[in-house]
């Protein structure tokens, strides 16, 4: 909210600066969010009347004016469309400097002299915008200094107000806090009741009394909505961030910043019946004040006549209802409404005004006639006319129950760790205006009608020690009592399969779980993704079931940056529907590109291939144990159909590793081969306690064969069948060699093994040795037809 | 034996004469060789009579051992020469980059949430997880915001649907902790968050760490004491101001924003503070009481508090990062200097 410190000064005034109050008023909850001057710097524009105004001869759209400063009259060109004879301005005169260091000289414009310039509200730094030159009263005294005139030494300072201080939302609410913080009196503005000219009231039914339960109102009759709204509002409203739009609709919003209460002006003649206060059936058409045609909801609480809507209760009015050029009788409201009726309902139409904003967030319940009273007494100094009886229809039982709440003298200590006696205590709440009665352990406190917010003992201890000063507690740290922990071994931890990654050289990233769809079709065009209703753009609209599309992207953005050599990683949580339940997976991720390592003196470069990116995944799985993983050759859409394996551990599916199919590398616009896996984290993480196995005395012996055969067999396949017919004293299988080509007839390949083999009670004998690695030739040629290759 | 004068000084000319180990091999065996000359000399003692051979003996004998000595002297010669040959050879550049795969890096938000967990962790705080696609539920209505609630609006929520949302912040871990454990609870919740808001210094992903701590006798001072402690410590400056400014959350009461002194510079005031000296770094307060009657948990037994931090705000302060959409571009160039 936007407060002018003159404005705020009629109201409370505490001997200090500017600075020491906004920092004040900041630590109370105030926040103060910027402080600016009311108008821009700038020296010798003074208050003048246009004498006479003539077109200029060589250019359509300036006039040349005679104007009178007081002392003098100028001869000034001027392009404003609204300059007329009689125009009371603002006119800055040679010498003068205005905001931006603009200095006024002696001109010529098309060739005619021009001794000045008149002034539009922009111009003085007093609006972001304007449409032409600032109209002055007629009063205005002619050659008076514009910045004295408009008392512009002002500041306007911008608090941003949390929701629950919506009794804050106005200068009263901020004097109230100013004066309570700095213990200093407040001078509240003289309400009195308006004299009663006429008998005439309009009907007014509440039906909904829960969302309203106190409804006031009166007829104000011969009202003149061409009167001129007096400056002083007008400047205090523009100070506000509020433009002027009429004596009628200046005063309900000055009532409004001044008091807290949001209130409304019908034109009377407009209305049929009398005034329903009723809660909206669904699809009853309302055209608003700026022009918009809604189609009510249920659950919406409107302000109608007889016939139709008239308003949307606390938001916003209609515009057939309003006031008007035409107006001459006004029937003026001044409501409370439930915060939740209104709360949401603005929102929901797509609109945000200061009135649903003041009415979610609460309003004085016992506000409505007093600042119906002020609104009125203030219409009939500006337009005249004359007030009838204020209608009041209160329903009591609805309006918000003001219980007492309890307040211990124990809890507030124990609360906030601090030493408070009674007296303390008593003395911060009785400046905020409670009421407190003693009770055994402490006080039964009775909030005044504007805190609406207190309701709980933790509110009124947050009021304490916001009043007392958060930084005068004094700060503490707990004594800790270290706990032994449970430690359980076999779990490993995610930031060691990180470090492993880091160690071999990727570096980590991390992509949005929103993505593109394409990019998701692109991955997983199987999986219907997880849509978002309201996505930020197209492109971030679904959920990711995959980590590939956000790190594919990642390596897209190095690559087109001059990186070739490509190593990230990601982990985070996959999202996939499985029928009615939404699967929220945990996964690693990770993709290479380029050379295998960076580019070296001494080496020639080699690039990344399928097994560079398999050593990395057996790296990863390595902690929580290899036993029971194995890669078996599977079709991913996404990647290469010859080098893709579907990932397993103790036969379930755990992951994916792949060559991106150059189909899907088209897709994704990424050129050079590119080695993706994905791993769900449970498999990485799930280790095992080590268990201790004796070690053998006896010599190892190694026995190296050379099995020829048929290509299309795995390897995996000869080793579990190898691992078959073992007996004990097997110990390992090296793979040291794949061979197709020169010497191997087509259609195989020779596959060299080391198989390494140990006694335990004895070293193994000729004979042993001899048993064991026929039991291995046999398995082979009988599984795969395998035969030694010469 | 004039004549053995004439072998030795040949002898030692010939090891003088010799450039490697080989060649001087052969003139070992020329000499000490069974036919070498010094051999075939004591074979000519036998031919002397009987009371010279001793005398002649130790002549031939100190010739020979003079000749082994200038050959002794002569081999370490050529082998220190021939390791030196090899060494010289061998040598090599030291100053040239070593080989091989070189180490990549964590992702400064992981850096950052370490730091933030491992700091927490002292105090005894575990790490707690939750879902990221949450329910109205969790993410508000046990939070103490309800549907209508002026601060659902601040919270620019992505929706899957009516009920489905994606969390807007990791508070909703607190609430599932409390659901599943009896207090005492401590607490450390990091994850991704999302809000409907792009712009300069906006993504609409980014990372929060909650914590949470209930106890029966936890209060707003140990609160302000403990966050107060772990900002000195997580930029590493003891003298570094902090101060605590009301505030308001729906499921803390009191609640209160942290601010520290700006890092920039030192509270001076600058454009990265907008000239305040201050920086506002957490959001806090004590458990509102809804959120223990959401949770089960008895309000007047247990008191607690929770506080709430931006990841990346806290990794551009301390490391100096001046765009926030940085973190999501992955780009090497960036991730490279958090190694």
């Amino acid at each position: 909210m936007k407060i002018s410190q003159n404005w705020l000064h009629e109201w409370v005034n505490p001997q200090t600066d500017l600075d020491e109050f906004c920092s004040t008023i900041t630590m109370a909850g105030l926040e103060v969010d910027s402080i600016e001057p009311a108008a821009g710097e700038f020296t010798k524009i003074v208050v003048a009347r246009v004498v006479s105004v003539e077109k200029h001869p060589d250019a359509d759209k300036l006039n040349i004016c005679k104007v009178n400063v007081g002392s003098d009259e100028l001869q000034i060109v001027c392009g404003a469309s609204n300059v007329r004879e009689g125009l009371v301005v603002a006119c800055a005169t040679i010498g003068a400097v205005l905001p931006g260091d603009f200095k006024i000289k002696k001109s010529k414009l098309r060739g005619v002299e021009s001794f000045g310039m008149l002034c539009s509200e922009k111009e003085m730094g007093l609006a972001d915008q304007a449409d032409g030159l600032m109209e002055l009263p007629d009063d205005a005294p002619i050659g008076t200094d514009v910045r004295e005139y408009l008392k512009l030494n002002d500041t306007i300072i911008e608090v941003d107000l949390t929701p629950n201080r919506a009794d804050c939302l106005s200068v009263a609410g901020v004097a109230r806090e100013v004066a309570t913080l700095y213990q200093s009196k407040i001078n509240e503005v003289k309400i009195s009741e308006v004299p009663v000219g006429i008998d005439d009231t309009f009907a007014v039914t509440v039906s909904a009394t829960q969302a309203c339960p106190r409804y006031t109102g009166r007829i104000i009759r011969g009202v003149d909505t061409q009167a001129i709204t007096p400056l002083w509002m007008v400047e205090k409203l523009r100070r506000a961030g509020i433009r002027s739009l009429g004596p009628c609709v200046d005063v309900t919003n000055f009532v409004m910043l001044e008091l807290g209460q949001p209130m409304h002006a019908f034109d009377l003649d407009v209305l049929k019946g009398g005034i329903q206060v009723r809660m909206a059936t669904t699809g009853e058409k309302i055209t608003l004040l700026d022009g918009k045609e809604i189609a009510t909801t249920e659950n919406t609480l409107l302000i109608a006549d007889d016939n139709q809507p008239l308003a949307l209760a606390g938001i916003m009015g209609g515009e057939n209802s309003g006031v008007s050029d035409k107006t001459q009788n006004l029937f003026l409201e001044s409501a409370h409404f439930n915060p939740l009726s209104i709360a949401g309902k603005a929102r929901e139409y797509g609109m945000h005004t200061d009135s649903s904003h003041r009415f979610e967030r609460g309003v004085d319940p016992e506000l409505p006639i007093k600042a119906l009273e002020r609104a009125s007494q203030l219409l009939i100094d500006i337009c005249g006319g004359q007030a009838g009886p204020v209608v009041d229809q209160t329903s009591n039982a609805d309006l918000p129950v003001r219980e007492p709440v309890q307040l211990r003298l124990e809890r507030v200590n124990r609360m906030l760790g601090i030493e408070f006696k009674a007296p303390e205590v008593e003395s911060i709440l009785t400046r905020l205006g409670m009421q407190l009665k003693k009770t055994n352990d402490g006080w039964l406190v009775n909030a005044p009608s504007f805190r609406f917010d207190i309701a709980i003992e933790a509110d009124l201890i947050e009021e304490i020690i916001r009043i007392h000063g958060y930084n005068n507690i004094p700060r503490k740290l707990p004594v800790y009592q270290p706990v032994m922990k449970p430690l359980v071994e076999a779990e490993i931890g995610l930031q060691r399969i990180k470090d492993i990654l880091v160690e071999r050289g990727y570096y980590e990233a991390i992509s949005y779980s929103f993505v593109d769809p394409k990019w998701q079709a692109a991955i997983d065009p199987d999986l219907a993704p997880v849509k978002l209703a309201n996505p930020i753009s197209s492109d971030l609209s679904v959920m990711r079931t995959s980590i590939w599309p956000g790190l594919l992207k990642a390596v897209q953005h190095n690559l087109n940056r001059q990186q070739s050599r490509v190593r990230l990683f990601e982990t985070g949580l996959t999202f996939v529907q499985q029928g009615d339940e939404l699967v929220q997976k945990a996964r690693v991720s990770g993709a290479i590109t380029g050379a295998l390592v960076a580019e070296q003196w001494s080496a020639d470069e080699q690039k990344v291939d399928f097994f560079d990116a398999k050593s990395d995944i057996e790296a990863i799985l390595s902690p929580a144990g290899l036993k029971d993983v194995y890669f078996e050759k599977a079709q991913h859409p996404a990647l290469h159909p010859g080098q893709s394996a579907q990932i397993f551990k103790k036969n379930k599916a755990i992951g994916w590793i792949g060559a991106l199919h150059p189909n899907t590398q088209k897709k994704l616009d990424i050129d050079p081969p590119v080695y993706v896996f994905e791993i769900d984290q449970e498999a990485l993480l799930e280790g095992a306690v080590p268990g201790f196995s004796s070690l053998s005395k006896f010599p190892e012996v190694r026995r190296d064969l050379a099995v020829l055969v048929k290509q299309e067999i795995a390897v995996e396949e000869l080793v579990k069948s190898i691992k078959s017919v073992t007996s004990e004293i097997f110990q390992e299988i090296l793979l040291f060699d794949v061979y197709t080509g020169t010497g191997i007839e087509d259609g195989l390949k020779s596959v060299a093994l080391g198989l390494i083999l140990q006694g335990f009670s004895s070293t193994l004998t000729e004979e042993d040795v001899e048993k064991e690695i026929n039991k291995i030739i046999t398995v082979l040629n009988d599984r795969y037809g395998a035969t030694l290759r010469e | 034996m004039a004549d053995l004068q004439d072998v030795l000084k040949q002898a030692q000319q010939s090891v003088a004469d010799s450039t490697d180990l080989q060649s001087l091999d052969e003139v070992r065996v020329q000499y000490l060789g069974k036919k070498g000359e010094f051999t075939a000399q004591l074979k000519e003692l036998g031919k002397l009579p009987g009371n010279e051979r001793k005398a002649a003996g130790q002549v031939i004998n100190d010739a020979k051992r003079a000749f082994q000595q200038t050959l002794e002297e002569k081999k370490q010669q050529l082998e220190a020469e021939k390791l030196n040959a090899q060494l010289s050879s061998e040598t090599v550049d030291v100053t040239l980059p070593g080989r091989g795969q070189q180490a990549g890096g964590l992702h400064p938000v992981t850096r950052t949430m370490k730091r933030i967990k491992e700091l927490f962790s002292d105090l005894g705080f575990d790490v707690a997880e939750g879902p990221e696609i949450e329910d109205d539920f969790h993410n508000f209505e046990a939070l103490n915001i309800p549907s209508h609630h002026p601060a659902r609006a601040m919270h620019d929520t992505f929706y899957f649907d009516a009920n489905t949302l994606l969390r807007t912040h990791t508070s909703p871990v607190q609430v599932r902790a409390m659901e599943k454990t009896e207090p005492p609870l401590r607490l450390i919740a990091p994850g991704r968050v999302y809000r409907c808001d792009s712009d300069l210094t906006h993504t609409p992903m980014f990372h929060q760490v909650e914590g949470l701590m209930v106890d029966k006798n936890v209060s707003f001072a140990d609160l302000m004491g403990t966050l107060d402690r772990f900002l000195r410590l997580f930029f590493e400056n003891e003298k570094l101001q902090t101060r605590f400014r009301p505030s308001y959350f729906p499921f803390t009461e009191p609640s209160s924003e942290v601010d520290i002194q700006c890092v920039m510079c030192e509270g001076e005031g600058c454009r990265v503070c907008s000239h305040t000296g201050w920086l506002e770094v957490l959001g806090c307060g004590m458990v509102h009481p809804e959120v223990f009657k959401h949770a089960g948990i008895d309000n007047e037994k247990f008191t607690g508090y929770a506080f709430g931090m931006g990841v990346e705000r806290l990794a551009m302060l301390r490391y100096g990062v001046n765009d926030l959409r940085l973190f999501f571009e992955n780009d090497i160039k960036f991730l490279k200097q958090f190694k």
